[in-house]
């Protein structure tokens, strides 16, 4: 039986790791997601888990040690945010390039400067190409759940890779919410024992990890990594569906709501996509036809499946919590409008950047981007496909 | 370990480039950047075992009866410590990769 409770974004991540029960957890505090080494310290002075916590002097040394853990045959996770991420830049790819499963969670926060401890998903953009599992938490449970199936999709013999956890700063973070969890027994036989098949302590195999790799083989090292990617499509699926077997939780890549019969549609991350929901059945009830695609899986990117759920729409827009800077698009946009084109969809599409440095978006300025969508489906033209929503301008339109 | 070259497909190598075995470090051949080559004229060397002692690879091969033989220029980068030790021009650098 699941037990109905009341929790914050990230007292629900610290629960999990609870049950998960770690080997080691080694962490650093900063802002959103101080509380959860907070609250999992507590757990371990109470000995609620015999987790081993590094009370490490950086982020940089919190990825190292997890590193160091995992190698040595462990189970390792840690969480930070935002410049807590930056500092670790240097060891995300030694984690992932070294298959070393690991769990992180990612509290959504601008990276700096200036200065802004507020959630926007800078942090996540910044590290999308250093080979990570990158899965997206709508709310407090998605958070759970998604720390819940991460070890096994993770550790899964065609995988080993890391896994980050995404939720938004703040906005889930730190907003209490009612939240199913599972029963420990349940998440401990569910999680399972990790059981590599080499690992550094071992002493019937001596193994030397992370050697030099020249011209001659990181090429194939690399591509080991995208196919590894690949093959998590699978693994990630099932794990959900066993998932779903145990909770009657239901995660798939993208959720689609109310997408089947849309002619609009916004495409998203995270908390957003609650208010997104709020909008479309208030749109629904007017008689627009609007629709949302919930990106959970965004690495890997589920390039034919999204192609496939956006064909028979009239107009799409995506929106990017982090802007690029590129003076093109931001980056889930490049990689939406890359899945169309590849696929051959031909849909109009646009990109807003939005809720920079927490920048509250509200129901109001979703409803302006289906406004928006549904002049582009009459018109079939996308004047300026690189827009800002919620920005202050002199010359506003 | 199974042998690895820069034919091996991908498919065969282990992930992240780990190595399954211990002492293995022979099997990495570093010799193959070498621009000055040390040449050995054993009539001059007189055993004093002031080479292998310096060189910093595994270049100079040492007997059982603890005398130097040729190079093993599997390992040798063309330092030239070896040379500069010796006291009796027993080892020359020639230009090239080769002797």
């Amino acid at each position: 039986m699941s037990i109905r409770e009341r929790l914050s974004g990230n007292e629900a991540v610290a629960t999990a790791m609870k049950q998960i029960n770690p080997d080691v957890v080694a962490a650093f505090p900063i802002t959103p997601s101080t509380e959860i080494p907070q609250y999992f310290s507590t757990f371990v002075a109470n000995g609620a888990v015999d987790t081993e916590f590094v009370a490490v002097e950086s982020e940089h040394s919190a990825m190292s040690a997890c590193i160091g853990a995992q190698a040595a045959g462990s189970r390792a996770m840690t969480a930070t945010s935002a410049n807590g991420l930056s500092l670790m830049w240097e060891m995300i790819y030694i984690a992932s390039s070294l298959r070393l499963p690991m769990v992180m969670n990612l509290v959504n926060r601008a990276v700096s400067g200036p200065l802004n401890i507020h959630n926007d998903h800078s942090d996540a953009m910044g590290v999308r190409d250093a080979g990570w599992i990158m899965l997206f938490s709508e709310n407090n449970q998605e958070a759970y759940d998604n720390n819940l199936m991460a070890h096994r999709i993770a550790e899964h013999k065609d995988v080993m890779l890391p896994v980050m956890i995404c939720q938004d700063g703040f906005i889930t973070s730190h907003s209490i919410e009612n939240i199913e969890l599972e029963e420990d027994e349940i998440v401990k036989e569910f999680v399972g024992e990790y059981h590599p098949e080499h690992y550094l302590l071992n002493k019937k195999e001596p193994i030397a990890i992370g050697p030099l790799d020249l011209q001659s083989y990181l090429f194939e090292h690399k591509a080991q990594q995208g196919e590894a990617m690949k093959n998590a499509k699978k693994v990630i699926a099932e794990v959900a569906e066993d998932f779903e077997k145990m909770t009657g939780r239901k995660y798939s890549f993208f959720e689609e709501y109310k997408l089947d019969d849309a002619e609009i549609a916004i495409v998203c991350m995270n908390s957003t996509a609650g208010t997104t929901k709020f909008v479309v059945d208030e749109l629904r009830a007017k008689g627009v036809k609007a629709g949302l695609l919930k990106i959970r899986m965004f690495r890997p990117f589920p390039t034919e499946e999204i192609a496939k759920a956006l064909s028979h729409l009239k107009a799409v827009a995506v929106l990017d919590k982090s802007d690029s800077l590129n003076g093109a698009g931001g980056a889930l946009f490049e990689d939406v409008v890359s899945s169309m084109y590849v696929a051959g969809n031909n849909v109009p599409m646009v990109n807003y950047i939005y809720g920079i440095g927490g920048r509250d978006t509200k129901s109001d300025d979703i409803e302006s981007v289906y406004n928006d969508l549904s002049q582009i489906a009459q018109t079939g033209k996308v004047d300026n496909p690189y827009r800002y929503l919620g920005l202050r301008k002199g010359d506003a339109k | 370990m199974t042998e690895i070259n820069s034919k091996t497909p991908m498919e065969d190598l282990t992930i992240g480039g780990n190595i399954y075995q211990a002492g293995n470090a022979r099997e990495f051949k570093t010799g193959d950047w070498r621009s000055m080559c040390p040449v050995f004229i054993e009539e001059k060397c007189k055993q004093c075992g002031m080479c292998f002692a310096v060189c910093p690879d595994d270049a100079i091969p040492v007997g059982k009866d603890q005398n130097r033989t040729d190079f093993n220029y599997d390992y040798c980068k063309g330092c030239g410590v070896c040379a500069k030790v010796c006291p009796f021009g027993a080892i020359e650098m020639k230009e090239g990769t080769n002797k």
